[in-house]
């Protein structure tokens, strides 16, 4: 019993999944909705995109992916967060050489 | 006769040693699918960075503002969201023992992966028959690379899905079955994350 207790916190509930299934919906319909019907300045819509996906991604690694500072998940969290290292490294340095090179060459 | 009681009880012994065995095992095989999925997203993450760099390059064709449409899009992320949720459902069923239920709820999932997969495959039919092939630009061919990887891996996620329904049928609830459950459950939330990737910097990007 104590085990099927431990074991339930770890996978979540009807009330957590409909937590962030909730919050997912909300977080997907703003920035939708903005760029269908744009009554912002496109900057700041670009703006609201962005921070609505990096805070619904978060939303699913927490309530979907189940992701929390248990020492269970320690490991599968310092993976992640290894992995978010080498792909602003992977992504940050190819879009910065392509993008100068794309200037020099286009620059007149 | 004694030889072979003490034989059955050795046999039992290990068994039940293994099955505890097995229960560890079981969490470093997700542990281990874990990491592979770290990989996967570094696949995408590579995929990502391509098609930022072609998304100009429209060699005179259309651009995205041109070709999507967003409450096309807006469809397809419904249909993948609800399939997140299912997919969490069918593993509570599974945690509360109630094979019915995880067949049920693995099976909504996979009509919903299913409608997700035949949308995108009807968008992609509508741009090829268009004329708008991955031949046609640098960015049409950096967006098909880009969705039809994730596509490609929500398929495998179908039929996964589907063999998992099968051996849940016919296997039940064992823990073998959990250890693959799983699996496919970090594989199926991780794809609904890669899409939220998806539809920002691909579709409401290209449409901005």
């Amino acid at each position: 019993m104590a085990n099927a207790h431990s074991d339930g916190a770890n996978h979540g509930s009807v009330k957590s999944y409909a937590t962030g299934f909730i919050l997912s919906v909300i977080l997907t319909a703003i920035p939708f909705w903005l760029v269908m019907n744009p009554i912002l300045a496109k900057s700041t819509t670009l703006a609201i995109v962005l921070l609505t996906a990096v805070i619904q991604v978060v939303v699913h690694l927490v309530y979907f992916l189940h992701m929390d500072r248990s020492p269970e998940q320690r490991n599968s969290v310092a993976a992640l967060v290894f992995s978010a290292l080498v792909i602003v490294l992977l992504v940050g340095l190819s879009l910065w050489i392509m993008f100068s090179i794309h200037a020099e060459m286009m620059a007149k | 006769m004694s030889n072979i009681a003490t034989n059955a009880g050795h046999a039992h012994g290990h068994d039940h040693e293994h099955d505890e065995h097995h229960h560890d095992a079981g969490e470093t095989t997700v542990f281990g699918f874990w990491l592979y999925l770290m990989t996967d997203c570094i696949i995408f993450a590579s995929l990502f960075a391509v098609y930022a760099v072609l998304v100009g390059n429209v060699a005179g064709g259309p651009s995205g503002h041109d070709i999507f449409e967003l409450p096309y899009v807006l469809g397809e992320t419904a249909l993948l969201l609800f399939s997140s949720i299912t997919y969490g459902f069918a593993m509570l069923a599974f945690y509360k023992g109630n094979k019915s239920g995880v067949l049920t709820w693995l099976g909504i999932t996979f009509l919903l992966g299913a409608g997700f997969i035949g949308m995108e495959i009807n968008e992609f039919h509508l741009l090829i028959s268009e004329g708008y092939g991955p031949h046609r630009s640098g960015f049409l061919s950096a967006f098909f690379t880009l969705v039809g990887t994730h596509g490609l891996h929500v398929t495998c996620g179908l039929i996964w899905m589907a063999i998992m329904m099968y051996q849940v049928q016919k296997k039940g609830l064992t823990s073998t079955n959990k250890t693959r459950l799983s699996c496919l459950s970090l594989f199926w939330h991780f794809l609904d994350v890669v899409w939220i990737c998806v539809f920002t910097v691909v579709y409401l990007m290209g449409t901005l």
